[in-house]
């Protein structure tokens, strides 16, 4: 149904193929009349069934079996149930949360199954596209790709500087089908339709063509087109496999980290500046090109009715090592590029800046703090943390909300209503006792170990929330000392990322699109035309004429076939091209007008 | 009123026409298993002008010429097609950009390149059957989309403010309109060759559901109710048909790829992180790439292969209904 000619259909043998043709490679199983040149299929030894190998198991030897095993991987059969597989066992990581993409969703599931959870784990189902057998699945779909694609790109580069196959000799069984009578001599015609075939589409012969004398007066043309089309599908294969290539190699040479930078304070660009940090196993950090930025300004737009975002911008200043200090924006969708490695704008909040006076009145922590925003109106959450106490104190935390514009629906319940800080304020709970931070096991800077600390309660026992806007001091509770909300600068969260075989890659993935498309919609046809005198033939139509037959083959699927063979008749004959002479299989053009 | 308003307004009367034309190329589907069964019989040459109808090449005269009802249906198609790109052209002015950023908006516009490859599809000859598809996912999906997909038109978010909107989403939405229709002709295909070769599930008792089978047995592609098929092109003519419209479609969708690749490492900071449309999109094209394959290996082509063509317009779909609507990550974008 695929719409070339059965196999053993037309048992007769066509012609040999031009000297030096190759023995015509083709995966096993591959459906194709094209390549097969209409010869009747032998299938070899071993490679038609799947259990095929059992039976002829003595005859083969260690040598035999290595031989079947690689004409099995490299077969139409085991691609495609590869391909099948790789689709499904792509499924999961869909279904069960992905340790690269979000490991506090793996690390909740793991608590809330703890009987199923680490089998799940074990399985690789929480990194699917790093387990085993995801990636035993695309190797052996490249390693059969590869079996498939070499070999066949050694028979194209043969077939490319080799002739078309001569006319053979029954025409009668190829899917397009021409016929038609001249009064010109059989060579006449011939040369003809050679000129006809050989005529030039885009600067280039559309047919590469040969002239056969067949003797008794009976010359054929054979002629060939569309070589492309087999270029395009080893192109696209072939640039698979260097996408493969090129993105395996990024994974070894690339960096990435993320940063928070506040504003009017900079980052330099080494790895203790980064939050988090990954490299691959060939990237070395004292690589990284030490620039340094700065974030001078943040701006950002809401939609005022629905409050969804519009634009963020940040205006940095970058100085490349040995460089003038030159500012830039970086926004969305724009990242920019500075010490081979690109900045992405990922994330944007408030890092209100407090100052802690303890009981002593010392200072004993000032800075601006980065709280994350948790909702559209950027209800933003965060810890002070405040170890460096004078004396024997105790150390501080302070834990709460920060409401970029505060309103009080309720007396005591504050909320945020716009993502712009038009009105401020920051809610906040006190811990105090011992942070937990000289214990050696790293700690996360948003959250507070209250292990070891008490909350501030007053005297009826209900906690005690502080309410504090910008410029205000307010007293802590107990006599632990004093707050002070400064003001509130902007931080900015950047992606910084460094992959040098990104050019590759887009290059090999646009490789394969052309060749893609040049295999699918590229014609491939053979044509051939036989005129004989028409004495030759036993009832030919009348004496001193030339009877002209003609036939077609294309690779796959072809509607163009019989409308060309028409066409060459017609330019050769001077016939007015009439419908599809003979039977025709999927390729006819469609008559109907139902 | 506003621009908004008129734009839904043109997207419902789209729908009105669609449907319109969906029960045309019904009755029209009817009138032909009519015919055909009028045909099988010689003595019965009365009313319907039509000659008999030749199973083997699906060649047909008279009879499968068009009726009114094929008029209507293909007017009220190209009718509804139009009412549907005005109002797609005002959602974009409402919205004051290219209207491809929800999921209402992806409906809508993959609605019209469905109809439109229809179209298409169909000019020289109509095919009753895949009319009967295509407008019966058309309509059902203009309806759905602006019953409970429907967001207010609007600005889009940062990571949405770039050319790629027109051209990722555009070319997601071209491909999925062609796999569409290339689906409904594979089914046709399917069911054109499972009647040619008098195969059906339901011809054999099944052990233990048999009184089910019996209260399907109308259904079976082999019964009368399936006559129509023998109007229809042969299977061979179809798979060809139905290959050229999935090669373009296989295209379009690896553009979407590279596109999408390309925009996610501009916008996200990677050029592929296994999101779960990343996942699906991916998936959907390894299974139509099975398909390409399938159809030149032996022993598959054909029914086999257009199995494959089932499981691939299914994940297509559920890439876009399930993976928007239930799962999150960072394809999140329907508004609902």
């Amino acid at each position: 149904m695929s719409g070339d000619v059965p196999h053993g259909a037309g048992g007769p043998s066509p012609a040999p193929r031009s000297a030096g043709a190759p023995a015509g490679y083709h995966p096993e199983g591959l459906d194709d009349a094209f390549s097969d040149g209409g010869e009747q299929h032998v299938p070899p030894t071993g490679g038609t069934g799947d259990t095929g190998g059992a039976g002829t198991l003595p005859a083969l030897g260690v040598v035999g079996w290595l031989r079947w095993a690689w004409r099995q991987l490299t077969s139409m059969r085991v691609a495609l149930l590869l391909l099948v597989l790789l689709a499904v066992a792509a499924v999961p990581g869909t279904m069960f949360p992905q340790r690269p993409q979000d490991p506090a969703a793996v690390a909740a599931y793991l608590t809330e199954h703890p009987s199923s959870g680490p089998w799940l784990d074990r399985l690789g189902l929480f990194d699917v596209y790093a387990s085993i057998w995801f990636s035993a699945i695309y190797l052996l779909l490249f390693v059969s790709l590869v079996g498939c694609i070499l070999p066949r790109t050694r028979v194209h580069l043969q077939a490319v500087r080799g002739r078309p196959p001569r006319t053979p000799r029954r025409l009668g069984r190829f899917p397009a089908q021409g016929a038609g009578t001249s009064p010109d001599a059989a060579r006449v015609v011939v040369g003809r339709t050679a000129a006809v075939l050989r005529r030039r589409r885009f600067g280039v012969p559309a047919f590469r063509v040969d002239v056969h004398d067949e003797g008794a007066g009976t010359w054929s043309v054979s002629a060939e087109r569309g070589y492309l089309r087999e270029t395009g599908n080893l192109l696209f294969h072939l640039a698979l496999l260097g996408l493969l290539v090129a993105v395996a190699t990024g994974q070894m040479l690339h960096y990435r980290g993320q940063a928070i930078v506040v504003q009017g304070t900079g980052f330099a660009n080494v790895q203790a500046a980064y939050d988090t940090f990954e490299r691959g196993t060939a990237f070395d950090p004292a690589d990284l090109v030490p620039f340094t930025m700065r974030l001078d300004d943040f701006e950002s737009r809401f939609d005022p009715d629905t409050l969804q975002s519009r634009d963020f911008t940040a205006h940095v200043t970058v100085t490349e090592p040995g460089g003038e200090p030159t500012a830039r924006t970086v926004k969305v969708n724009h990242p920019i590029v500075a010490g081979g490695a690109k900045v992405y704008l990922q994330g944007n909040g408030y890092a209100p800046r407090v100052t802690v006076h303890d009981a002593a009145g010392e200072i004993a922590f000032s800075g601006a703090v980065p709280f994350l925003p948790q909702d559209q109106v950027y209800t933003s959450r965060g810890v002070v943390k405040v170890p460096d106490v004078s004396g024997d104190q105790r150390q501080v935390g302070l834990v709460g909300y920060l409401l970029p514009t505060a309103v009080e629906p309720v007396p005591g319940l504050w909320r945020s209503v716009d993502p712009q800080p038009t009105d401020p304020l920051l809610v906040l709970s006190v811990w105090s006792g011992n942070l937990g931070l000289d214990t050696g096991v790293p700690q996360n800077v948003y959250r507070l170990d209250e292990s070891r600390m008490e909350q501030a309660v007053d005297d009826a026992g209900d906690v005690v929330t502080l309410y504090v806007r910008p410029g205000q001091t307010v007293e802590l509770p107990d006599g632990l000392g004093t707050l002070t909300f400064e003001d509130l600068p902007r931080f900015v969260a950047l992606d910084l990322r460094h992959d040098p075989s990104l050019a590759w890659v887009l290059t090999f993935a646009l490789l394969a699109l052309a060749g893609l498309a040049t295999s699918l919609f590229a014609p491939r046809r053979r044509l051939w035309v036989r005129a004989s005198p028409a004495g030759a033939q036993d009832e030919g139509p009348g004496a001193g004429t030339t009877v002209v037959t003609a036939a077609g083959l294309a690779r796959g699927d072809d509607v163009g076939l019989q409308p060309e063979l028409d066409r060459v008749l017609a330019d050769v004959l001077g016939a007015p091209p009439g419908p599809s002479h003979g039977t025709t299989g999927p390729d006819a053009p469609q008559e109907d007008t139902t | 009123m506003t621009v908004a308003e008129l734009s839904d307004l043109f997207v419902w009367s789209a729908a009105t026409a669609l449907t319109i034309a969906l029960v045309a190329y019904s009755v029209e589907l009817a009138r032909i298993t009519e015919a055909a069964r009028a045909a099988r019989q010689p003595v019965t040459v009365g009313a319907a002008p039509g000659g008999p109808a030749d199973p083997g090449t699906g060649a047909t005269t008279g009879a499968a010429r068009g009726g009114r009802a094929a008029g209507i249906a293909r007017s009220t198609l190209v009718l509804g097609t139009f009412l549907l790109l005005v109002g797609i052209v005002l959602r974009g002015v409402a919205a004051g950009r290219w209207p491809t950023a929800n999921m209402y908006e992806f409906t809508i516009v993959g609605t019209f390149c469905a109809t439109a490859a229809l179209l298409v599809v169909q000019r020289r000859r109509a095919i009753a059957f895949v009319g009967v598809v295509v407008t019966g996912i058309a309509v059902l999906a203009l309806v759905l989309a602006l019953n409970t997909l429907h967001v207010q038109a609007d600005a889009v978010q940062p990571a949405l403010q770039r050319y790629w909107l027109v051209l990722h989403v555009g070319v997601a939405i071209l491909a999925t309109g062609i796999f569409t229709v290339a689906f409904a002709t594979t089914v046709l295909q399917v069911l054109r060759a499972a009647r040619a070769e008098g195969r059906s599930h339901l011809e054999r008792p099944w052990s233990r559901l048999d009184g089910l089978r019996q209260a399907v047995h109308g259904a079976r592609v082999t019964g009368p109710a399936f006559a129509w098929l023998e109007q229809v092109p042969d299977a061979r003519r179809l798979e060809a048909s139905a290959f050229r419209q999935h090669a373009v479609g296989f295209v379009l969708w690896t553009l979407t790829l590279i596109g999408g690749a390309i925009w996610a490492e501009e916008a996200w900071g990677r050029y592929w992180g296994w999101d779960p449309k990343e996942v699906g999109t991916f998936v959907a094209w390894v299974v139509y790439a099975a398909y390409l394959h399938a159809r030149t290996t032996r022993g598959w082509a054909g029914r086999r292969a257009a199995y494959l063509v089932f499981v691939a317009y299914g994940v297509v779909l559920a890439n876009f209904t399930v993976v928007n609507l239930f799962v999150a990550g960072k394809h999140s974008y329907s508004g609902l």
